[in-house]
């Protein structure tokens, strides 16, 4: 069995294991298990991929294609580069963090973890997958147990949450399909035959009417998946009602699919769309980044404070791809990484705070750093990462989008530019407003005298995604190296 | 010459804070205060062993300093564009290091008896190291960008050690101001370093600063509102240096930070962190001096002659004695800034650079014995305000003539460490500009008479009734105390202008006795109206107080700066801004999405017959109606 498709196949055997377990115990040691094989396969592909990039200097390498639906030229293809093993990774460390986490789900213990493996097979396919069908049938894969997840485990307006997130993702999807057609239906504009695959489509040089045309519906059908203003408002509600693992999940991977399709999709194969149209969203994506921000400030709720953050740090992901050069789009995949551990691992901490106070309202928390040092003091922390506080993950990838933003150096990316920076300020502002309100000061009520201390388990899934993050923060040269090398084929494909 | 070991003095106390951090709990209260303390002796030898092999032995090639530099490659931008991480040893890296340690020493012996018995005393040493690494990360940058990262860093350390006290109030107030308002002046440093990565290609000081080097001479690359880019970028660099220094108008959170522990003020707020913003600016000189004939460096003399003659006044009309050694570091850094300003760069020219590290040196040393004194007598009597204090030199011997010797000092009295610094920035200015010496010389006369205002307040003046006996700190107080005056005693006649000058080469320094006679008499005059005024209790300060009215009452408020900050980010950015944002999201942007939502319901209903109710099928029908058209839209519009 290839390398690549036992991330696909590895968690279906789990999921088979966890249909015959019994129990909760059970059901996470299975899980747990299957989360551990799954980051060993993911850290054994690093190395892999680092030993067979030295001797071969393909786009996507371990790659494999098994006919899957002849009439249409459909193909199950696989194969991956430096961005999408650092994805895979990611992938694997918030799942086994998010086991981690759901130690005690109480309701249908089974049925949580099979939704949360079937998701994670979604977003494993999606970032091993070179067809754009199959693609597709993944992220599909993956945005679908949400709605259960949520519906069934969520809290407070569930269902309200669950069905105004799976509508949004799916008229997405209708879109995105629309512009995934269109892609194909042009690949044969060179005279060869219609296909799915990225690769051979690249080669071919769409005209440019209809990259004008396809490009929005592509980038925006992405786009919303990553928390594009104005199509945001899904992701607060959804991340609220959410169980805990399924917040990390969510926001620390799933919204990663969007950065990672408009990259490689909407600009690689629609570069002069790309062209034409970046100037439109990188309106967009500047307003949401200093949205995002502002809208956090004002929040009470500490998921809604998170989600809003997520805007902020991902429109910075859409501004940089939209910048079109090779320290941008590095930054851009940087941030993905940063801001899929850092926010997955602040809705870990929001979860272990909330199971204890049963609040995620600030101003009923206080003096928290005084009752749980340990979760409080990760969270600050985790806060310090999420400001871009160097040292952390957030600061090397923000460096790469800004100065990939400079490079360019008429009036309109400048300004655009620095109101971008700008953020780094309100940021700052948000965060330790919570810090100060949340963790410093006097303890607000006594009842919190009492919480329990961070149990092993959490302590674990912190640890998990903490050390990533200040790992890329320290020593980013080596991961920077991989995606660097990565970029060099789409660069020169895009410009 | 071999200097490896140098990554040894940033990284010790690294290792320190990893060790008192991680094992928080573990480590008893005893043995993380050695521990710090042991960490720290040992780079303060490395740092004096460092400067004793520069500046007298090996540092020196035909008469000029030599840099020495080792780095290697932390991160690409681009092929040509990239963040070293480093050390660089130039003369004013090496006196950094000096201050730095020696201070950072003294405030960890402090500590060990100022905390006693806090909750949080391993925590204390942890971010005391923390810092400490930050601050010798920073004084040893090699380029732009790694400045950038440790400054970050010590911003960082500054707002855990002033949010200490984690349970009070102001405590967290304070912590969070000096993060933002220090933030919001990175934000145009960080500018003003990619502008200038872009329009040079490089962060690399060296590069940089070479006088005869590719940056300076073609300096007129672009222009941008009839100044160079180039300049932009040195004004939004000063824009950090002013926030981290405190200068008008991004000081307003200096004051409150002295709400963090006083030996914390001592170390950051006073002698090291502090005077970053002025590193930063003689680290770029040439720049600021070569490029556009030095316009960049005129706002800097003119910010730094301003703020401190706007930080003295203040400092008159405080009452709490912290709040008052704040101002008066404002006040010194705003003079260490307008020496740079007024500074030439060759030989004797550059007397004013050389006057402002010399100055940098000094100041530390007193300021630090002052804020420590300082914290002596709020040990003692467990008071900030001066109406809480008098009399105490009955009781405290050695606080009190420590403090005197740091007054003396800093009011420039021979033959102690401040008359010779100030002298030389004063000579600096008199060459340069007549506004600015006359400012300086008036700042010199209020700063003689509001360090003793609060010297005559503290030990002499009313004899106060004390409930518990005040009485003298423990050795472990009044060591650092004892060491730090034995310091400011001898530290003027270090022969700064052979040892550091801008172009590297040394000088021959003479002292101007007309402009020095000057000065002092102006301190003396100074004094002389404090002992008139607070010597002994009497009512002249009151009448005098109300005399001035108004100004009195505007001084005293700090010009109520803080006032219209904090209606700025309350009312106009909270209340105006953030608050309509959340709205506008609620209401408009989520309303327009439900609205289609809503919509789709209304019309679902209206057709019910044909459906059967349930959501997945809506959702089915909704993308596969999505894709028929989309095929029968390509269809044709492919053919």
């Amino acid at each position: 069995m290839d390398i690549l498709s036992l991330f696909v196949i590895v968690p279906i055997l789990v999921i088979l294991a966890l249909v015959f377990s019994k129990g909760l115990k059970q059901a996470r040691i299975i899980a747990m298990s299957g989360g551990i094989i799954q980051l060993g396969m993911a850290i054994n592909l690093i190395f892999a991929y680092i030993r067979e990039r030295a001797v071969n200097n393909s786009i996507m390498l371990f790659t494999k294609d098994l006919t899957w639906f002849e009439q249409m030229n459909i193909h199950y293809s696989i194969g991956v580069d430096g961005i999408s093993v650092a994805l895979i990774t990611l992938t694997s460390i918030v799942v086994l963090a998010g086991v981690f986490i759901s130690w005690k789900i109480e309701d249908l213990p089974k049925e949580f973890f099979v939704s949360l493996i079937v998701l994670s097979t979604g977003v494993y396919g999606f970032f091993i997958s070179i067809d754009l069908f199959t693609m597709f049938v993944f992220y599909e894969i993956a945005v679908i147990p949400m709605y259960l997840l949520i519906g069934i485990w969520g809290s407070g307006p569930k269902e309200y949450s669950a069905m105004k997130l799976t509508l949004m993702l799916m008229g997405a999807s209708a879109v995105l399909l629309v512009g995934i057609l269109g892609i194909y239906f042009n690949s044969n504009a060179d005279g060869g035959a219609l296909t799915f695959n990225i690769l051979e489509i690249a080669k071919v040089n769409i005209p440019f009417e209809a990259q004008k045309l396809f490009f929005p519906m592509t980038f925006i059908g992405f786009a919303v998946l990553g928390a594009l203003f104005p199509f945001h408002t899904w992701s607060p509600d959804g991340h609220a009602s959410a169980p805990t693992a399924v917040s990390m999940l969510h926001a620390g991977v799933l919204m990663k699919l969007g950065g990672y399709g408009i990259f490689r999709v909407a600009m690689y194969l629609l570069p002069e769309g790309a062209l034409e149209w970046s100037w439109f969203f990188i309106i967009l994506s500047a307003i949401g980044v200093i949205y995002g921000a502002f809208a956090a400030l004002r929040q009470t709720d500490l998921k809604y404070i998170n989600a809003y953050a997520s805007v902020s740090h991902l429109g910075m992901v859409s501004f940089a791809l939209l910048m079109l050069n090779k320290t941008a789009w590095n930054g851009a995949i940087l941030q993905s990484l940063s801001h899929g551990f850092m926010t997955a691992l602040f809705f870990a901490l929001i979860g272990m705070i909330y199971s204890r106070t049963h609040t995620r309202d600030i101003t009923k928390l206080g003096g928290l750093l005084k009752v749980i040092p340990f979760i409080s003091a990760i969270y600050v922390i985790t806060g310090l990462a999420l400001l871009g506080l160097p040292g952390f993950s957030g600061f090397v990838a923000e460096m790469n989008i800004f100065m990939g933003a400079f490079l360019h150096d008429d009036m309109f990316h400048r300004v655009l530019t620095i109101v971008s920076i700008s953020a780094i300020v309100v940021t700052a502002v948000y965060v330790l407003r919570v810090v100060g309100i949340m963790l410093m000061g006097p303890v607000k009520n006594t009842a919190y005298l009492k919480l329990p201390k961070a149990t092993w388990y959490e302590k674990a899934g912190v640890m998990l995604l903490l050390i990533p993050i200040v790992g890329i923060g320290v020593a980013p040269l080596w991961l920077s190296n991989m995606i660097l090398e990565s970029l060099e084929p789409f660069i020169r494909g895009v410009l | 010459m071999n200097l490896s070991y140098i990554l040894l003095i940033p990284f010790v106390p690294l290792a320190v804070f990893l060790v008192l951090g991680i094992f928080n709990q573990k480590i008893k209260p005893a043995v993380s205060g050695y521990v710090g303390v042991a960490g720290l002796a040992i780079s303060t030898l490395l740092s004096y062993y460092t400067a004793f092999q520069y500046f007298f032995v090996h540092g020196k090639a035909d008469g000029v300093y030599q840099t020495f530099v080792d780095k290697f490659i932390w991160m690409h931008f681009t092929e040509s564009l990239h963040i070293d991480m480093g050390y660089l040893i130039d003369p004013i890296s090496v006196m950094m290091m000096v201050v730095v340690s020696t201070v950072s020493l003294m405030v960890n012996i402090y500590s060990r008896g100022y905390m006693k018995g806090d909750d949080g005393y391993t925590r204390f040493f942890a971010y005391l190291s923390l810092f400490t690494f930050s601050m010798f990360g920073l004084v040893l940058a090699t380029n732009l960008f790694q400045i950038y990262i440790f400054w970050e860093l010590v911003g960082v350390s500054s707002f855990l050690l002033i949010g200490y006290y984690y349970t009070k109030t102001s405590a967290i107030a304070a912590a969070k101001k000096a993060f933002i308002v220090t933030r919001f002046a990175d934000f145009g440093f960080l500018i003003g370093i990619f502008i200038m990565g872009y329009y040079t290609g490089t962060f690399d000081f060296q590069e940089l600063t070479n006088p005869e080097g590719v940056v300076i001479l073609n300096w007129a690359s672009t222009s941008f509102m009839g100044l160079s880019v180039i300049t932009w970028a040195l004004i939004l660099i000063f824009m950090g240096g002013a926030g981290k220094s405190a200068m008008f108008p991004l000081h307003i959170w200096l004051p409150d930070a002295m709400e963090g522990p006083t030996p914390v003020s001592a170390l950051i707020h006073a002698a090291t962190m502090v005077v970053a913003g002025v590193y930063l600016v003689a680290r770029l000189f040439p720049m600021f001096y070569l490029v556009e004939g030095g316009f960049a460096l005129q706002i800097v003399a003119y910010v730094g002659a301003f703020s401190s003659l706007f930080a003295a006044i203040i400092a008159i009309t405080q009452t709490d004695i912290k709040r008052v050694l704040a101002f008066s570091t404002m006040s010194q850094l705003g003079y260490m800034m307008m020496a740079l300003g007024v500074s030439g760069f060759e030989g004797h020219e550059g007397v004013g650079y050389m006057a402002s590290m010399f100055h940098l040196f000094t100041h530390a040393m007193f300021k630090a014995l002052l804020f420590l004194g300082a914290g002596s007598v709020i040990h003692a009597v467990h008071s900030n305000y001066l109406k809480d204090m008098g009399g105490l030199r009955k009781y405290m011997p050695v606080t009190n003539i420590t403090f005197l010797i740091a007054a003396l000092a800093i009011a420039g009295v021979p033959p102690l460490a401040g008359f010779w610094s100030k002298d030389e920035i004063l000579v600096a200015a008199y060459e340069n500009s007549q506004f600015i010496y006359y400012i300086g010389v008036f700042v010199a006369g209020l700063t003689a008479f509001y360090m003793f205002r609060i010297y005559f307040g503290i030990f002499w003046g009313k004899d106060t009734k004390y409930e518990h006996t005040p009485h003298e700190s423990p050795s472990s107080m009044t060591l650092p105390l004892l060491i730090l005056a034995f310091l400011t005693l001898i530290a003027g006649f270090v022969p700064f202008s052979e040892l550091v000058t801008a172009d590297k080469t040394g000088f021959e320094a003479h002292l101007n006795l007309p402009l020095a006679a000057i000065a002092v008499g102006v301190g003396l005059i100074g004094i002389i109206l404090a002992w008139i005024f607070y010597k002994k209790e009497n009512d002249l300060a009151t009448r005098f107080a109300s005399a001035f009215g108004v100004f009195y009452k505007w001084t005293s408020h700090k010009f109520y700066f803080d006032e219209i900050y904090f209606f700025m980010a309350r009312k106009v950015f909270f209340k105006s801004v953030a608050a309509p944002i959340a709205f506008f999201d609620k209401k408009f942007v989520d309303g327009t999405m439900e609205g289609i939502g809503n919509k789709t319901v209304l019309v679902s209903r209206k057709i019910k017959a044909i459906q059967s109710g349930k959501v997945q099928d809506y959702a089915f029908g909704f993308v596969a109606g999505v894709v028929i058209i989309a095929f029968v839209f390509i269809y044709i519009w492919t053919n």
